[in-house]
């Protein structure tokens, strides 16, 4: 993975000394709170409903053995035992102390990490697929270039106060696994007939209180460009997105306001300042970076391995785990496993130190001492042989880190929701843990198969709910809670939107909802037929009839 | 006492700034040439008002939309180089280039406001006089300007910083190094870090 050189060092050591100088002068009533806030954000701290939370950046998702030990030893000082990856492939702390903010971003640079720009009105930590360098699926490795962005947006001088938060993601792969229609910026990249790297550059899309799927404003942009071209989209978007309203400052709002085509003939307008100038990157930089993401020196391994076939045959519950969580890897031998934080009664995404400390130690002995975190909050071991397979599991079981359930049902993505976050309207973590409850049996779960579970505390959607195939929104009526529940959103290739299926819930009727939602499926399903595609063959009215009952029927008719 | 920083100095200001009073009359919020449906409220002053502006002899900083209105009672003082313009933050570098005939040199000082220090929109105008304009001349932050924003308004193009009156120039001077090796390039010269690697001789 990418080393930090004295630049890369330089700096992040001159933003902790910035940083405390800040608190420092906040703490003595110098800086006013205002003036402290916007700062204090783009170094990752939010002031919460319990304490301060702070959100270490994990840049596209990749991490060493040796930085999440650090996270581990900063979570068992500084706060409470356990962290949490969110949806932006980063760690959140929930309960470090204001005052000693600064030293835990000084201990972060110690192993080359930071909370630079994952709050705030700025570009934030960029996102990847998780399998990025060994998906049997990539035409390009994405993250030489998550890397360059990275350093291009670090600091930017001139977007560091937008109109609101800016996410981009990256993929390179057939299947796009980082959402890119749903980013304020996706890139696409891909690979021309003569094999020349290709950007296919997305704006506008996003979640929150108004969701929309991205355009396409650049279909072939050459990679050497992308900093330049992304400076343009962003000096469109600084100047020209709304600032009266947060909530419709995003730039999708700006892109749907004057529609796709004139935005990107600004952007064109705009890039034509910098074009080919001394920002567009050097053949020299990309090698360097790709330097950094080459494959582990990892022995030839033949394709298949006997001690493995033979526990896949004898140990059902290892085999059940393989189907879930071990996915194919581009060199024969070889693995992609992804390791369920997600396994009943615990707040999905948490981690103990503990468990760190096990997930350190099983990354460095069977996949390179690298980790990668997943949008979905899970964490994968990319590169483990198939001969060591068996042994990850137990070791991994031992931690609870082998729930066998991903991308099933209770694999649920969830933001912290109003047990933790003042931007809340609703609680999130006990909806999930019911759903979990109500899907204990394995077997069912199984029959179930395939499906994307998908839970945010409010509009601004960090929950990811509408692209669940099943999302589930905590929403405020006259002071309760209430959960507005959709189906048939989808991220992937056939990336969609989900409906709301009608009007909301109380929290407790949320399981049985969930349970007569997937009554529905069982029913209507063809043989092979995945619970979205289902949904997508039949649309909204069986589901709602399931839900709502005969009665919900009658009112539409009477209703026309 | 507003202090000003010219380079990494405090001088004496010997320009007035020309500020109208506030009014509560929105403009039309345009993206580039496209108008927005939307209004969003931005300030913007009465020809009333602007034929009432008032301001004295000698070196004074106007705002855009005096200038526009009252060029040629202004071109001898102009002339005389005692003729600035500053742009708010949600106005347009390509009108004031367009009043000077395309010659934004023509004036000896052009001044960015940031209403509040979190409306980042000034960066961008401060690059597009720097690099679409080729503008050469004293570029000066007015409004909001603290200290924990000048390493960016430097990097932007800012040579001037018209500090809140509350601020320490002293500090602000030494906010200015916050960051010794800066990521990417700007107006201010610094190539961007690979360029700079390659130059150290960096590995590969």
């Amino acid at each position: 993975m990418y080393r930090y050189d004295e630049y890369d060092h330089t700096l992040v050591l001159e933003r902790v000394a910035q940083y405390r100088d800040q608190l420092q002068r906040n703490l003595a009533g110098e800086l006013s709170d205002d003036e402290f806030r916007p700062l204090r954000l783009q170094n990752g701290l939010y002031i919460q409903r319990h304490a301060p939370m702070l959100r270490v950046a994990i840049p596209y998702g990749m991490l060493s053995s040796t930085q999440l030990r650090k996270l581990s030893d900063i979570g068992r000082r500084y706060d409470r035992g356990y962290g949490h990856f969110s949806t932006r492939q980063n760690m959140q702390f929930n309960w470090p102390r204001l005052e000693d903010t600064g030293d835990i971003l000084a201990e972060l640079a110690t192993v080359e990490m930071h909370a630079i720009q994952t709050s705030g009105n700025c570009i934030r930590n960029i996102t990847t697929d998780p399998f990025a360098g060994v998906a049997p699926d990539e035409i390009v490795d994405p993250r030489p270039y998550c890397e360059m962005l990275r350093q291009w947006s670090t600091f930017h001088p001139e977007f560091a106060f937008l109109p609101r938060k800016f996410k981009i993601a990256v993929s390179g792969t057939l299947e796009d696994r980082a959402v890119t229609y749903a980013h304020d910026v996706g890139l696409q990249l891909y690979r021309d007939e003569k094999g020349e790297v290709l950007a296919r550059v997305i704006v506008g899309g996003g979640m929150g209180r108004t969701p929309i799927l991205g355009s396409v404003i650049h279909d072939a942009l050459p990679w050497q460009h992308l900093p330049t071209y992304l400076d343009a989209v962003l000096r469109v978007y600084n100047r020209y997105g709304r600032r009266d309203n947060a909530y419709k400052a995003r730039i999708k709002i700006l892109v749907k306001a004057i529609g796709a085509e004139t935005f990107a003939r600004q952007v064109d307008d705009e890039w034509q300042l910098e074009r080919d100038g001394i920002a567009t990157v050097t053949q020299a930089e990309l090698d360097r970076a790709s330097a950094a993401f080459t494959d582990p020196d990892a022995p030839l391994r033949p394709a298949s391995d006997e001690g493995f076939d033979a526990k896949l045959a004898s140990d059902p519950a290892f085999a059940r785990w393989v189907s879930r969580c071990v996915r194919g890897h581009k060199r024969p031998g070889y693995r992609a496993v992804t390791l369920s934080l997600k396994p009943t009664g615990v707040a999905p995404g948490d981690i103990s130190c503990k468990q760190m400390d096990a997930l350190a130690d099983l990354a460095d002995r069977y996949s390179f001492c690298e980790l990668r975190v997943s949008h979905e909050q899970n964490v994968v071991l990319a590169d483990v042989a198939l001969a060591d397979l068996y042994e990850l599991w137990l070791g991994a079981r031992a931690h609870g880190l082998a729930t066998p359930n991903i991308g099933l049902l209770t694999d649920i993505i969830c933001c912290p929701g109003g047990d933790f976050c003042s931007l809340a309207n609703a609680k999130s973590i006990p909806i999930a843990q019911a759903i979990q409850e109500a899907f204990e049996n394995l077997d069912y779960l199984y029959d179930v198969g395939d499906l994307e579970l998908n839970i945010s505390g409010c509009m601004n959607s960090c929950g990811h709910h509408h692209v669940g195939h099943i999302g589930i929104l905590g929403v405020d009526k006259t002071g309760s809670e209430w959960y507005q529940v959709s189906i048939g959103g989808s991220q992937g290739n056939l990336t969609s939107l989900g409906d709301v299926i009608g009007p909301s819930f109380a929290a407790e009727e949320v399981p049985a909802v969930i349970t007569k939602l997937v009554e529905t499926y069982v029913e209507q399903r063809t043989p092979e037929e995945r619970f979205i595609d289902t949904v997508r063959r039949l649309g909204m009215a069986p589901f709602k009839a399931g839900v709502y009952g005969e009665s919900t029927k009658k009112t539409e008719v009477i209703h026309g | 006492m507003a202090e000003l920083i010219r380079g990494t100095e405090v001088v004496v200001d010997d320009w007035t700034w020309v500020r109208l009073p506030e009014t509560n009359e929105p403009v039309r919020k345009s993206a580039g040439k496209v108008v927005l449906f939307k209004l969003t409220g931005e300030p913007a002053a009465s020809e009333d008002v602007i034929a009432a502006c008032d301001f004295p002899a000698g070196k004074v900083l106007l705002p855009l939309s005096v200038w526009l209105r009252r060029r040629d009672e202004l071109a001898t003082r102009a002339d005389k180089g005692e003729i600035g313009v500053w742009l708010d933050s949600h106005e347009e570098p390509a009108v004031l280039a367009e009043s000077l005939g395309g010659n934004l040199n023509r004036l000896p000082l052009i001044g960015v406001n940031f209403p509040k220090f979190i409306d980042g929109r000034g960066y961008s105008i401060a690059f597009i006089l720097r690099t679409r304009y080729g503008y050469r001349n004293e570029l000066r932050a007015l409004g909001d300007v603290l200290r924990d924003q000048m390493f960016f308004f430097h990097r932007c193009g800012f040579d001037a910083y018209l500090l809140r009156a509350d601020q320490k120039a002293d500090r602000c001077i030494g906010a200015l190094k916050d960051f010794t090796t800066p990521y990417q390039t700007s107006t201010d010269g610094q190539p961007p870090i690979f360029r700079r690697r390659s130059a150290a001789g960096d590995r590969p």
